[in-house]
């Protein structure tokens, strides 16, 4: 925590306890091109770690604040996050070069396996290997559900489970649009949890 | 839902719309995503979708990758890009909306609440994420045994995920799976 040097030209108030020096564009890009090539599985890990522990442009605690704040709002999280974290440093072209790092070379990867796909994956030994593949992703999926479900066994909380059972029910049961079901579910969560906190305290 | 009108457009509208109610992120829209693009607009089969799916998770980055898949299926590389800008840029943009709001002001409370409310809702959409894409792929007890393994390993250990996803192609490889 070195209190010199300080940033003084950026208006970022709220990040002046972390240590280094406002990012370029071209480090946003490169920081979160890496982090995101890194990331099989989820970029999130990579994503601490590079902000965090090895550029030091955020502590802990800011990166975890702004991590729940992407996290509850809709749309893929680390993408938010990436937007969000860039403009903090850099205002809009900061959003737009760590978004472009995070997405771009992935999205590039991603469309030569498709067209590899389209042409060649029909052959019947690549089409098992998918298979296989798909088979342990699955199993990742359901392995990163039983993480988010530990806590609500922990406290046994009845509500959020029952919340929890109904939503798949009518989404992966009985394959409700999405929408609806939010419109339905959104409001009567929260406010369950609202009188549920206002009972507690 | 016209299919006869450019698929650019739509592919654009659908991600849009779906993107602001992907509670939890990419893999909470999965549900949808599949509803959608087999379903509805029949731009994938069910069997391509799982390997759209397997191919998103063998590439490295976000998982919103399985958009641009989808998009590229539709309609090419235009395709893919639309999919994945539409996919990200308006909850980008809220999010930059509410970040900057909650820094001028002092609405604590409210984003714990409405985040604690919002977890047992991802939670069940990712498990009807997991639901759908297994009924296609798990055919098999071979391929169950596969998912359960992967399952209980991601869960017990912190191996690296992507040996997981090497393995169950290898045992696909090997012909083990079906």
């Amino acid at each position: 925590m070195s209190p010199d040097s300080p940033p003084a030209a950026i208006p970022a108030p709220e990040l002046s306890k972390s240590t280094a020096k406002p990012p370029t564009l071209i480090a946003l890009f490169v920081a979160f091109a890496k982090m995101s090539l890194a990331g099989f599985g989820g970029v999130l890990v990579w994503a601490r770690r590079g902000i965090v522990d090895q550029h030091r442009w955020m502590t802990a605690d800011e990166f975890n604040e702004t991590f729940a704040l992407c996290h509850f709002l809709p749309g893929p999280n680390v993408v938010n996050l990436t937007f969000v974290f860039g403009s903090r440093f850099r205002g809009l072209c900061g959003a737009i070069a760590a978004f472009s790092g995070l997405v771009g070379p992935p999205v590039v990867i991603v469309i030569i396996l498709a067209a590899l796909y389209q042409r060649y994956g029909e052959i019947e030994v690549l089409r098992r290997i998918l298979a296989g593949v798909a088979c342990a992703a699955i199993g990742l999926m359901l392995s990163a559900v039983f993480r988010m479900m530990t806590p609500l066994l922990k406290r046994r909380d009845v509500v959020g489970l029952l919340v929890m059972i109904a939503v798949f029910v009518a989404i992966g049961v009985l394959r409700l649009p999405l929408p609806a079901v939010l419109l339905v579910a959104i409001p009567l969560s929260i406010a369950i949890t609202f009188a549920m906190r206002r009972n507690a305290a | 839902m016209s299919s006869d009108s450019n698929p650019l457009v739509a592919l654009a509208f659908t991600f849009a719309l779906m993107s602001l109610f992907a509670v939890g992120g990419a893999n909470s829209a999965i549900p949808e995503m599949h509803r959608v693009a087999v379903d509805v607009q029949h731009w994938l089969t069910d069997k391509q979708f799982a390997d759209v799916y397997a191919i998103s998770q063998l590439s490295p980055g976000p998982n919103v990758l399985i958009v641009t898949l989808i998009g590229y299926s539709v309609a090419g590389i235009a395709g893919a890009l639309v999919a994945t800008l539409a996919m990200c840029v308006p909850t980008a943009a809220l999010a930059l909306f509410v970040s900057r709001f909650l820094a001028r002001s002092s609405h604590a409370r409210w984003p714990a609440i409405v985040q604690a409310a919002l977890v047992p809702l991802s939670i069940g959409l990712m498990g009807a994420s997991g639901l759908i894409l297994a009924r296609t792929s798990d055919r098999t007890l071979a391929a169950v045994l596969v998912t359960a393994g992967a399952a209980v390993l991601a869960s017990a250990t912190r191996l690296n995920p992507l040996w997981m996803l090497v393995a169950g192609g290898c045992l696909g490889f090997a012909g083990l799976i079906g």
